[in-house]
């Protein structure tokens, strides 16, 4: 509201498409004005950026810089040196894994003789599918939840909602604990658990009291007297006007699910996960250098930084969000 | 207001059959269902496992498997555990469920009144350098990767200055020649303190009626009397070093646990004290002249709290799980700690009994929340 572009106001477009892609750009912009007016949640892009380059960079590293092949004595057999998961690399004469930082490995190697840094960068990529994953799975979850409810009301309301009710209190990391013991579990069913406990939970009783008010307006009851289906109904007029709102909440999904695997695999419950942030400190721990916080930094914090960083940074964005879409919460 | 709690405690055991049920179907949907699971456990006698298929009802229709599930639970019967073989899963349990009571309440407590507290005053000095430094500290606490936070205060307070135990809730070397069992020292205290609160409140309700301007120096004083007199009993009383002990092992996974949780309460209540600031009767108060300070407390946040008791009730799950991770850090011997080991032990009865019993724990702390929020909302009340 503060300051909307003045080209737009007076723009004659000349068909329906170039309407439709010129509103949606001027909606973007305006949203991205009230999203920049709160640096909280730039903050958090600033960092997701960060970990996205990670992402990016680490394919390349790994065919140059990282494109080598080394020989591990006790086995007999040619390793590859960068390798996050069955890497090994020579320890220089009298000194033993895990080393410190150096210009071969910036910032150390673990107790098997692992670079950390391409640990952490080959991680990054898993932490954002499978963040990204269920909160896709959240959002399609929840807004045909709320939609549903909201829209039929009665004894599918009163179910789904009393499912939420259950949900909301019941703890998640206890629940996916217990699961690990009785399913195998990969990062994509981490990721269905996570993402079908939040978006039948929390998130879905949000998203029917928004789909509530969606419901009593004037359109609806136009699009029904005009012969419109439950199915049309629901996914050409509330799930549009519902996935600002999902889109907020996905990003909480996100730090929910990041967090929920750290948890896991640092208590050592997702065998079939060999690698990331969590699985880092899991080492650390089963090779006993946890409390050493200073003498073997490079074994505590890279992994636990990038973890708490990641997911504030999706929680930040999620706080700055908010500001766009609860116009309550714009000026004060 | 009788009718409201009646009308809740329904509702909410209705959602503890739900519970229940799913409890079931999630047993039943499991690969290798639990027949297989106690059939091919070899630490099982085969009389046992019998009689456990007896108890079970395995082999006969889903819905009377059910049914049998449903009244097993009921009556407090969760099976017997794998691990710790003759042991009903209940007994263990029951055990371990004092120790997790007393640090989740004693952190709820605390985190709840810092959390308002520091969320009242943040509102009041709204922005500047303080209000982006207390969100993004308040965010990263929030957000924190909890085992790697509770590790760090280990390594500060109990590996460098060596204030407090590492772990574990009591120092064996202490206790070897003791007759009290720790349990006994736990439960007194549990009640200890619960009687001390349900007199505080009492008071405080019996202050605020009184006419006189010193209704806050008495309650002190009389707060601070009945702190002082149970001090003073529990040391006469012989176990007091005991007790001591316990909560020295307390301190840490306490403070790990408040810092966790209070961030949440502290953002939360300062977003709704910035819209009670806002309405009129802030305005009518500052134009009687009233100093600020009765304004912050007694006009603005007293209605500030209403939507953080709500949000008190669903971060209730968030606390709990803060709890199982911080008790499987610090080794103290709770629930949480209990599913953890269990889930590595694939010792299924007992962590299905520990989840069941956490669920049960988070739906009753529901119905306190709400009955709380009843007391505090009379619009609430009369419905």
């Amino acid at each position: 509201m503060t300051d909307a572009s003045p080209t737009a106001e007076g723009t004659v477009y000349p068909g329906l498409w170039q309407a439709r892609v010129g509103l949606l750009f001027k909606g973007l912009r305006q949203n991205w004005v009230l999203f920049t007016a709160n640096k909280i949640g730039l903050v958090g892009l600033a960092i997701i950026i960060f970990f996205g380059l990670m992402v990016i960079a680490y394919p390349f590293l790994e065919q140059t810089v990282w494109d080598e092949r080394g020989f591990h004595p006790g086995y007999g057999a040619a390793f590859e040196v960068y390798d996050p998961v069955t890497g090994y690399d020579i320890p220089p004469e009298g000194k033993a894994h895990p080393l410190g930082p150096s210009w071969r490995h910036p910032l150390g190697t673990d107790e098997r003789g692992r670079d950390i840094l391409s640990q952490l960068m080959f991680s990054a990529k898993n932490e954002f599918l499978l963040g990204l994953t269920a909160a896709v799975i959240t959002a399609a979850v929840a807004t045909l939840a709320g939609a549903i409810a909201a829209y039929y009301g009665g004894v599918v309301d009163t179910l789904l909602m009393r499912l939420a009710d259950l949900i909301v209190l019941f703890p998640l990391i206890s629940f996916l604990i217990l699961m690990s013991a009785l399913f195998p579990l990969g990062l994509l069913e981490l990721a269905l658990f996570v993402g079908l406990f939040v978006g039948f939970g929390a998130t879905a009783i949000i998203l029917k009291s928004q789909a509530l008010a969606v419901k009593v307006k004037p359109y609806i009851e136009a699009a029904r007297v005009a012969g419109g289906g439950h199915l049309h109904i629901i996914l050409s007029h509330f799930v549009p006007n519902l996935l600002p709102l999902a889109f907020l909440y996905m990003m909480f999904t996100v730090t929910t699910a990041i967090f929920s695997e750290a948890v896991l695999s640092y208590f050592g419950l997702l065998p079939d996960v060999t690698m990331s942030w969590g699985v880092m400190i899991n080492t650390t721990k089963q090779t006993g250098y946890t409390l050493q916080f200073i003498e073997k930094w490079w074994l505590i914090f890279p992994a636990s930084v990038s973890i708490t960083l990641l997911c504030s940074a999706f929680y930040l964005v999620g706080r700055g969000l908010d500001e766009v879409v609860n116009p309550r919460l714009r000026r004060r | 207001m009788t009718a409201y709690v009646i009308r809740r405690t329904i509702q909410i055991a209705l959602t503890l059959v739900l519970f229940v049920t799913v409890v079931f179907f999630m047993l039943q949907a499991q690969p290798g269902d639990i027949t297989v699971q106690y059939a091919l456990n070899p630490d099982i006698p085969p009389e046992a496992r019998e009689s456990i298929q007896e108890r079970f009802g395995l082999g006969k229709p889903v819905w009377e498997q059910w049914a049998l599930y449903m009244k097993n639970i009921v009556t407090g019967d969760l099976g017997v555990s794998f691990g710790q073989y003759p042991r009903p899963v209940m007994d263990i349990l029951l055990e371990r469920l004092p120790r997790t009571l007393m640090l989740f309440m004693t952190a709820a407590v605390i985190s709840f009144y810092l959390g308002f507290v520091m969320g009242k005053i943040l509102a009041w000095r709204r922005g500047g350098i303080t209000e982006y430094v207390s969100t993004i500290g308040g965010v990263a606490l929030y957000t924190v990767f909890t085992p790697w936070f509770a590790l760090l205060i280990i390594w500060l307070f109990a590996v460098q200055l060596d204030l407090f135990p590492v772990g574990k809730f009591i120092d064996v070397r202490l206790w070897r020649t003791q007759s009290v069992a720790a349990n006994t020292i736990f439960k007194g205290m549990l009640i200890s303190a619960a009687s001390l609160s349900a007199f505080l409140f009492v008071a405080y309700a019996l202050a605020t009626k009184l006419k006189s301007a010193w209704k806050g120096v008495i309650f002190r004083g009389v707060a601070v009397g009945s702190l002082g007199m149970m001090a003073l009993a529990w040391s006469l009383s012989g176990v007091g070093h005991l007790a001591l002990d316990i909560i020295e092992h307390m301190v840490l996974p306490v403070m790990v646990l408040t810092l966790i949780s209070f961030a949440g309460t502290m953002l939360l209540t300062r977003s709704s004290m910035l819209e009670s600031i806002r309405e009129d009767y802030i305005m009518a108060a500052r134009a009687k002249g009233l100093p600020e300070s009765v304004i912050r407390d007694k006009h603005a946040a007293r209605n500030a709290l209403l939507p953080v008791v709500t949000s008190l009730v669903f971060s209730l799950a968030f606390a709990i799980d803060g709890g199982v991770i911080t008790e499987s850090i610090f080794s103290w011997p709770g629930i949480g700690l209990t599913l953890l080991q269990s889930v590595t032990e694939e010792d299924i009865p007992l962590a299905v009994g520990a989840l069941v019993i956490t669920g049960i724990f988070a739906l009753v702390a529901h119905l306190v929340a709400d009955v709380l929020y009843a007391y505090l909302d009379p619009r609430i009340r009369y419905q």
